[in-house]
């Protein structure tokens, strides 16, 4: 169950959370000593020079000194630099997954998530991930922008109709965590909610053993290879095609007509499916049909689960 | 005694009487408002219609605070719920907060303090109200015919395909109250380039002029981006184009970048014009120049040019690039330091000053208070890994609400109450100014400051049903707002009680500097009877209290 | 210098300026700042326009040579010449010359007549050949690869040229109260800062389309 207990900080599950939260308490002081510092001048100031005390020495009143301002410009700056530094170093990791991650796939529509593991489990609302392991999630709306966020692993992508967006994150306790999504997206956005189940690994076998196997991606994807008949144009290797091959393409820079270059990601086949020549490769004419329309996210997922696996040999 | 002798409008109030002739007595007709050039009856216009919108926002928020104490929906359907934020964003953004200083203080007080007759182009000013109210009417009509739902960011594909309800007269609605705020922008340039007063140079200029005009330009480039945005999206529901949508290769993420050029200058729009009234009242409060004048001055240009260079940090997550992100993060930090600046100028202000605490020096100390806090947050969620946590929950709301409520409209009131004797002729009761003054300070921070936890722990904004263990926080908040609204009520009371009742106050009640107060209060049409010779710079207090020792206080 | 004296004639100089010289400036600082805003609102659409252009160049390139290159340059020619007749038209009013005035508006205002129209004859030819995908109007293409990419083109074709033949519109309204005024014997000498301002405005509107004609119409479409 989920911990709903009244707490001032939220759970750390991740590996990111403890650097996450040492950077947030380290902001946290910044704006507490520089808060009490300008509340206390304040305070002071006003009971000092109220205009009932007489007393107190009001000659030599300065209004302007240079070396205060450059001391206040220049301080602000370097403690502000750092802090970016510190943020970015962190960002620049949270969004670059390690390569061995476990890699799951999940789509967001009004209004739930739809999410399937590499062995062809789906799940919706729900995701069981094993502890100890970097999972990456490639995610993508079939309708409106979403926000995948789990805030127990301070994590947060936004899930966009129209282009795959990453994230990762390696669990550091077993529990279930809140999964919001975070960006509006209409009226039930609030009941867009479900669970992060992370559970230890030999258990997390066992989970995936039990749930109702179902055809793999990539198994999906090859039979939608051949339903769509690709394989009349892309020819393998050797044999001439009047297509491009795309054995061992995934991951290659390819070179286009306009004679720039394109990393073939994920982002570049499925954009190549569906508007075929908006990228054409160099040395090939624009003959491909768009597909646009005439297959699902889903079914996209499975051809590029398809595609990516004949890069390796 | 000490006190009494300091302020010499309450020695003998009876000796003061309102001058024979001044621009509220000009005429008294419906016709003589609606057709009005007068710099001054348009403030009081625009006044009396932001105020009706903040009340309607206000009212929007309450709902929304009162459907938040539990976790349930209870009060209102999810719809409505939704309906009701947007319309508190919509209203308070679009046709409170930006116009709140710029339209009515910088309306009454750019020509007054400049020492000019009226703004460089009087009629387009009127116009720009009649804009506004026009764009005000269609948002209104979108409110009642239905609602609409897209929260005030409007984001595509979710405005421009997906939502029902009311987005094309909304987004009219801004599209033309736009035109208001760039008629304003443009009018306040010209007037402040062309129209001071002999020996007004520029650095004898108020800081309120400095922060009007650097308000202004942020009014003149941004505001126009947000039109064609609006365009874009509202053609795409009109005609079915598909200029965001990812199935002709058009990218939502565009809107975003195009909207945010505009809504993140936007937020200087609301914050620099306090900025400007808390660099008045300050100074005069402890009858003292301010301190570093220049500095405080330059700083409003800096927040302007750096205000449309940060906009990607609202994209950190949103898939744009890592390398956008860091840039973008970098340059909003840059943001940080002019703000820095003004804030220990200000601080630095009170030293070896004579501080008194009128009203509105309790509002400008709340206000350096809470945008310090506001600020500060600012640079958590400028902080990448940090913004990724609390991107789109209700810390980024406590942000925001401390800069744009704690900030702008701590200020706002500020300037009211500081030149209301100057508008209205009339002196408000100081106890109830004091005593509405401190219940804002407090409830605002009852209000939000749970929020900033409320964040971290993970509650995302526009959220209407939520998990129960974050019902403790949404209570406080809650229960702040509750102050908070009765603290608002105060002052709209006591301020309309003294219109009839009010003391009648003298030309400069403050003893302050500054050409507004050379002149009777309330102001003859023409503004003054002579076009006054500017010889001193601003803020000249030590020579205001000499002077005045030496005639014997009058 | 007291507002009364001056009300039996009816002066150039506003109340709240002090002399002419000073109502000038005002104004043209006004009119140079709204160009600026106005910028700022068409820089929206070039930017869209070059990042999706950028994103689908084949497609773009394709659709673009659906244009009609011909009428395009004719109706840059009529828009140029526009201009000029502006031009002569400020110096007619400053220098008081009535008729000159009042037959060079007059040609302006036929100039821009004829550019709407040949415009409005475009898009009709456009919707003929079901090149108008707009209101669930059906998109003609018949190159399956480059169908979405051509019809965001069409998109923006339709916004950017739309907004530009609105502004145009708007012009031709000015144009005609100035038309108005001057055949009653205004707007010369002191009194011709609105058709200095209608002016700018003109040329402003002129300047974008110079900018849309080749984005639009020429690169790309005839390697």
């Amino acid at each position: 169950m989920i911990d709903d207990g009244f707490r001032l900080m939220p759970e750390q599950a991740s590996t990111l959370a403890p650097s996450v939260d040492l950077l947030y308490y380290f902001l946290l002081s910044v704006s507490t000593f520089f808060t009490v510092l300008i509340a206390v001048l304040i305070v002071y100031f006003s009971i000092k020079y109220r205009r009932g005390n007489q007393q107190v020495d009001r000659s030599k009143g300065e209004d302007h000194s240079l070396w205060l301002e450059v001391l206040w410009m220049v301080v602000p700056l370097l403690i502000s630099m750092a802090i970016f530094a510190w943020g970015a170093s962190l960002y620049y990791s949270e969004y670059r997954p390690p390569d061995d991650a476990i890699e799951i796939r999940g789509v967001g529509k009004q209004w739930m998530w739809k999410f399937q593991h590499p062995s062809g489990q789906r799940e919706i609302n729900d995701l069981h991930v094993p502890l100890g392991y970097p999972v990456k999630l490639t995610l993508i709306s079939e309708d409106v922008i979403h926000s995948f966020f789990v805030p127990a692993f301070r994590t947060k992508r936004d899930v966009v109709p129209g282009r795959y967006t990453n994230c990762w994150f390696e669990a550091t306790r077993t529990g279930t965590f809140h999964l919001f999504c975070a960006e509006y997206c209409g009226t039930n956005h609030s009941r867009m909610i479900g669970r992060v189940i992370v559970m230890e690994p030999a258990e997390y076998e066992r989970w995936l053993a039990n749930s109702n196997m179902q055809e793999s991606p990539l198994a999906a994807g090859k039979r939608l290879y051949e339903e769509f008949r690709c394989v009349t144009c892309h020819r393998p290797e050797g044999a001439t095609g009047r297509c491009p091959p795309l054995e061992g393409l995934f991951g290659r820079d390819v070179k286009l007509v306009d004679g720039t270059t394109v990393p073939a990601d994920e982002t570049y086949l499925r954009e190549s499916i569906l508007r075929p020549a908006a990228k054409v490769v160099a040395g090939f004419e624009p003959l491909m049909p768009s597909y646009e329309g005439q297959i699902s996210e889903e079914q996209l997922i499975y051809l590029i689960t398809y595609i990516k696996s004949l890069a390796k040999p | 005694m000490t006190a009494a002798l300091d302020r010499p409008t309450s020695v003998s109030p009876e000796s003061v009487s309102l001058p024979k002739r001044h621009y509220l007595n000009s005429g008294y007709t419906v016709r003589s408002w609606l057709f009005t050039t007068d710099h001054k009856r348009i403030a009081l216009l625009y006044l009396v219609s932001i105020t009706a919108f903040f009340v309607l926002g206000g009212i929007a928020a309450t709902l929304v605070r009162l459907d938040l104490m539990t976790p349930q929906a209870d009060l209102v359907r999810s719809e409505t719920y939704n309906k009701l934020f947007t319309a508190h964003g919509v209203i308070m953004i679009f046709f409170f907060l930006v116009p709140s200083i710029p339209a009515v203080m910088g309306n009454f007080l750019v020509p007054l303090m400049l020492g000019a007759r009226d703004l460089a182009f009087p009629r387009l000013n009127l116009l720009s109200w009649y804009v506004y109210m026009v764009g005000g009417v269609f948002t209104l009509y979108a409110l009642l015919a239905g609602g609409v739902d897209t929260g005030w960011t409007f984001y595509a594909p979710y405005s421009s395909t997906y939502s029902n309800t009311y987005v094309m007269a909304t987004a009219v609605g801004i599209f033309i109250t736009g035109f208001s705020s760039i008629l304003t922008g443009l009018n306040f340039i010209v007037t402040i380039h062309k129209m001071r007063a002999p020996g007004q140079v520029w650095f004898r200029l108020p800081l309120f002029i400095w922060s009007i005009y650097a308000t202004s330009i942020i009014m003149v480039l941004g505001t126009p981006v947000l039109a064609i945005t609006l365009v874009l999206v509202g053609l795409e529901r009109l005609l079915g184009l598909g200029i965001f949508d990812p199935r002709l290769g058009g990218d939502p993420i565009l809107f975003q970048h195009l909207f945010w050029f505009y809504s993140h200058p936007a937020v200087y729009i609301m914050i620099l014009p306090s900025m400007g009234v808390v660099s008045e009242i300050i100074p005069c409060f402890c009858r003292k120049r301010p301190f570093g004048y220049e500095f405080i001055g330059f700083s409003s240009f800096a927040i302007a040019a750096f205000s449309f260079l940060v906009w990607g940090h609202h994209l950190f997550v949103s898939g744009q690039s890592i390398y956008a992100g860091l840039v973008f993060s970098m340059l909003s930090y840059l943001v940080a330091i002019p703000s820095a600046v003004k804030v220990f100028n200000w601080t630095a202000t009170l030293h070896k000053g004579s501080i008194s605490f009128d009203t509105p020096m309790l509002y400008a100390l709340g206000f350096v208070g809470l945008f310090t806090m506001g600020g500060l947050t600012g640079l958590f969620v400028a902080a990448l890994a940090v913004d990724v946590h609390v991107h789109d929950t209700y810390f980024i709301v406590a942000h925001f609400h401390y800069i744009m409520v704690g900030g702008a409209v701590m200020g706002y009131l500020g300037a009211i109450h500081f030149w209301w004797p100057k508008m209205t002729g009339r002196l408000y009761p100081e106890g109830w100014a004091r005593l509405s003054a401190i219940l804002i300070f407090v409830g605002f921070n009852l209000t939000f400051f749970p929020q900033y936890i409320l964040g971290y722990l993970g509650m995302p904004r526009r959220y209407h049903i939520y998990p129960p263990e974050f019902q403790v926080l949404n209570v406080m908040s809650s229960a702040g707002a509750s102050i908070l609204g009765v603290g608002y009520l105060f002052p709209l009371t006591y301020l309309i009680w003294s219109l009839f009742y009010g003391k009648v106050a003298s030309a400069n009640p403050w003893r302050a500097a500054g050409l507004e107060w050379q002149t009777p209060s309330p102001p003859p049409t023409e503004n003054f009877a002579r076009t006054p010779v500017v010889r001193h710079e601003a803020y000249d207090y030590p020579a205001i209290d000499n002077q005045q020792v030496e005639e014997g206080l009058r | 210098m007291t507002i009364d004296s001056h009300t039996h004639v009816e002066s150039p100089l506003a109340h709240q300026f002090d002399d002419l010289e000073q109502q000038r400036a005002a104004a043209d600082l006004g009119m140079w700042l709204f160009l600026a805003t106005e910028l700022m609102f068409f820089a929206g659409l070039f930017l869209t326009y070059f990042l999706y252009r950028l994103n689908d160049e084949a497609a773009f390139a394709a659709a673009s040579h659906h244009l009609d290159v011909v009428w395009g340059t004719v109706n840059t020619a009529v828009l140029l010449t526009s201009s000029l007749t502006v031009a002569i038209s400020v110096h007619a009013a400053q220098s008081r010359d009535q008729r000159k005035l009042t037959q060079l508006l007059a040609a302006t205002i036929g100039l821009g007549t004829l550019f709407v129209a040949i415009k409005g004859w475009e898009y009709h030819g456009k919707y003929q050949h079901g090149l108008m995908p707009l209101m669930g109007l059906p998109f003609r293409w018949d190159v399956d690869s480059t169908r979405p990419g051509a019809e965001l083109f069409y998109d923006l074709y339709y916004v950017m040229t739309g907004v530009h033949l609105l502004h145009m519109v708007i012009g031709l309204g000015l144009m005609l109260v100035l038309l108005v005024k001057a055949m009653r014997g205004g707007l010369l000498g002191d009194f011709a800062t609105p058709v200095r301002m209608i002016g700018l405005y003109w040329h402003f509107v002129d300047v974008i389309w110079v900018f849309l004609f080749p984005l639009l119409y020429l690169i790309g479409a005839h390697p």
